[in-house]
């Protein structure tokens, strides 16, 4: 198992932030906007320096994800922000029909996504971002491991011409992939080469994966440990080629088993390559108040839940 | 610019599109769309600097217009093939397979004349004030109108995009509402009254114009006069009183007519009040 070395421990919403501000001193086209949560999204760099381009929107998402299409009239591409539940539930309709439908340029940047949002409980821990987003046809769905990668990723959505969904959390969480970091979207990455086991996992699961190897490589399992940043466009190449070695799969995510990267990965194999799976995902259930890692374990999504799934999946094998 | 004459023709060449184009596949809403007639021939043939031989999604140095009901896409349709967006025989393959004349209107299949999807409602003012803040930044000054239905001033989101119009002081937007007091289940008083629907645009901080939709000398006053308010400070609406159905008698002073197609007999009667002016499609 490869080692990991551990930069430093930090949000991926400030990765976001600090991509913002890196696209505001190098594309004048980018615009921001933010329904009351500047704060949270960490855009205030980009706001000192770049007043005239950010607009201030109020509690009102619906009319954020409007004028963020309006604005792509006229060349602007707008980062619209939020948390991902106000960024994706509450706005659904405007999404489809003003943005994907109308193939409008916008990047909504949905900060503080899943259970690790915390004690706020279960009423902002969406849980159900990626299913919606990904369903909507022309959608890119992102949802980058750490802060490095949230960085790049907010940097490459910009040059991404079509509606982006960037996905991202309130935690503070080791920052390990590396600084300079191309970001591909739709190019999985490989982190860990293996044999009897792929681990696809996404967003702040891919950390969990890593621990989760190691453990696993202690008990003489060679495990592939591949972290999918993009959820659509799906790497499928990526996907076939590491199951044809390893003829098994866990998946891993913050989000709901139904509509998440699981069901991405089961549809693809069940097509071409059909081979045991099993999910780390959040089983049909809203989450509750607790810290990040009291509800990561509670509802089944920590690092010996992956651990598990792979000795199960390999005795399907 | 245009005269009167030259408006009333092609108004009645539009009205015969929008039946012909309802009637041909028993689809579509001709209620609305007659009503607003007068109002789009007049803003696109006299109003609107634009460039139809030329479209641009951006519009960059050009006036834009958005439906946001977009349901009374016949009309746009007309007035945007008869402007020169795209050739007027297009019109007949209006709801069809294949179209790009869809039952509401869409960028997606890149029909000139539509910057974005409109038909479920209540968010086209939100796009037209992200397309006029757009233009500040671009050092642009030309306008951006948006069109509502009065039913949709029901949904949230208006309020939520003329409050921050006003607070963003977004004065290169002229907004207009087709104030026909009729939607699918009724009028709107029996459906969910509007009230005071003036006071409530000036509370939000608009400046509100009232306006008889469906005569055409006053239409051109009023949008002119929008026009001389506009970088103002504040945003401009007009309060459009029309009557749904106008210019085809049967049609006129009911609701029945929202999504309801003439058949052929209907059909001859509404076209022998809308002679041909321009050859139809």
């Amino acid at each position: 198992m490869k080692k990991f070395e551990i930069q430093n421990v930090k949000d991926t919403r400030s990765g976001f932030g600090e991509g913002l501000t890196e696209l505001g001193r190098t594309n004048p086209d980018v615009v921001a906007l933010c329904a009351d949560l500047v704060g949270s999204l960490k855009m205030d760099d980009f706001i000192k320096e770049n007043p005239e381009r950010f607009f201030q929107m109020g509690i009102a998402e619906a009319n954020m994800m409007g004028v963020a299409a309006g604005l792509t009239i006229g060349g602007k591409i707008p980062f619209a922000g939020t948390f991902a539940n106000f960024a994706t539930g509450r706005v659904y309709d405007q999404i489809r029909q003003s943005i994907a439908y109308s193939g409008k340029n916008v990047k909504i940047a949905a900060s503080h996504a899943g259970l690790t949002l915390g004690e706020d409980g279960a009423t902002h821990q969406i849980l159900e971002d990626i299913g919606l987003m990904k369903m909507l046809p022309g959608m890119v769905v992102i949802n980058p491991c750490d802060f490095n990668q949230t960085k790049a990723a907010t940097i490459a959505a910009a040059a991404h011409e079509g509606p982006v969904y960037l996905r991202f959390g309130r935690p503070k969480v080791p920052n390990f992939t590396p600084v300079d970091q191309k970001f591909e979207i739709g190019k999985a990455v490989v982190l860990n080469e293996g044999t009897d086991v792929t681990i696809f996992a996404t967003g702040h699961l891919v950390w969990k994966a890593i621990q989760a190897g190691e453990i696993l490589a202690e008990q003489g399992i060679s495990v592939e440990i591949i972290n999918i940043h993009t959820i659509k466009p799906l790497d499928e190449k990526a996907v076939l080629a590491s199951v044809k070695k390893t003829k098994c799969v866990v998946t891993a995510e913050e989000h709901q088993m139904n509509g998440g990267l699981g069901d991405s990965i089961a549809q693809l194999l069940s097509r071409q390559l059909p081979s045991p799976i099993e999910f780390v995902a959040v089983n049909d259930s809203f989450g509750e108040s607790g810290t990040e890692e009291q509800l990561m374990t509670k509802y089944g999504i920590n690092t010996p839940h992956i651990v598990e799934a792979v000795q199960k999946v390999i005795k399907r094998k | 610019m245009a005269d009167i004459q030259k408006l009333e023709q092609i108004v009645s060449q539009v009205r015969r599109d929008i039946v012909r184009m309802v009637h041909q596949n028993n689809s579509g809403h001709p209620g609305g769309s007659l009503g607003c007639t007068e109002f789009l021939v007049t803003l696109y043939n006299e109003v609107m600097e634009h460039n139809p031989k030329n479209f641009s999604m951006d519009g960059k140095n050009e006036d834009l217009f958005f439906l946001s009901n977009g349901h009374i896409s016949p009309v746009l349709y007309s007035v945007l093939g008869r402007a020169g967006y795209f050739p007027v025989k297009e019109m007949a393959t209006f709801r069809s397979l294949n179209s790009r004349l869809q039952g509401h209107p869409t960028p997606h299949e890149g029909l000139e004349g539509i910057r974005i999807a409109s038909g479920s409602l209540g968010q086209g003012l939100s796009v037209a004030l992200g397309a006029a803040q757009a233009k500040k930044l671009n050092k642009d000054n030309k306008l951006v109108y948006v069109l509502m239905g009065d039913g949709e001033q029901q949904e949230g989101q208006i309020w939520e995009a003329a409050m921050y119009a006003a607070h963003n002081k977004v004065d290169n937007i002229i907004a207009t509402i087709d104030y026909n007091g009729a939607q699918i289940d009724g009028s709107t008083d029996e459906v969910l009254s509007l009230g005071d629907l003036k006071g409530k645009w000036e509370a939000f901080g608009w400046k509100v114009l009232e306006v008889d939709g469906n005569k055409l000398p006053e239409i051109g006053k009023t949008l002119k006069e929008a026009k001389s308010l506009s970088g103002k400070g504040t945003p401009i609406l007009i309060l459009m009183t029309t009557q749904m159905g106008h210019g085809v008698d049967f049609m006129m002073g009911t609701h029945k007519w929202h999504g309801v197609a003439p058949n052929n007999e209907q059909l001859k009667s509404a076209l022998a009040q809308n002679p041909e002016t321009l050859g139809d499609y």
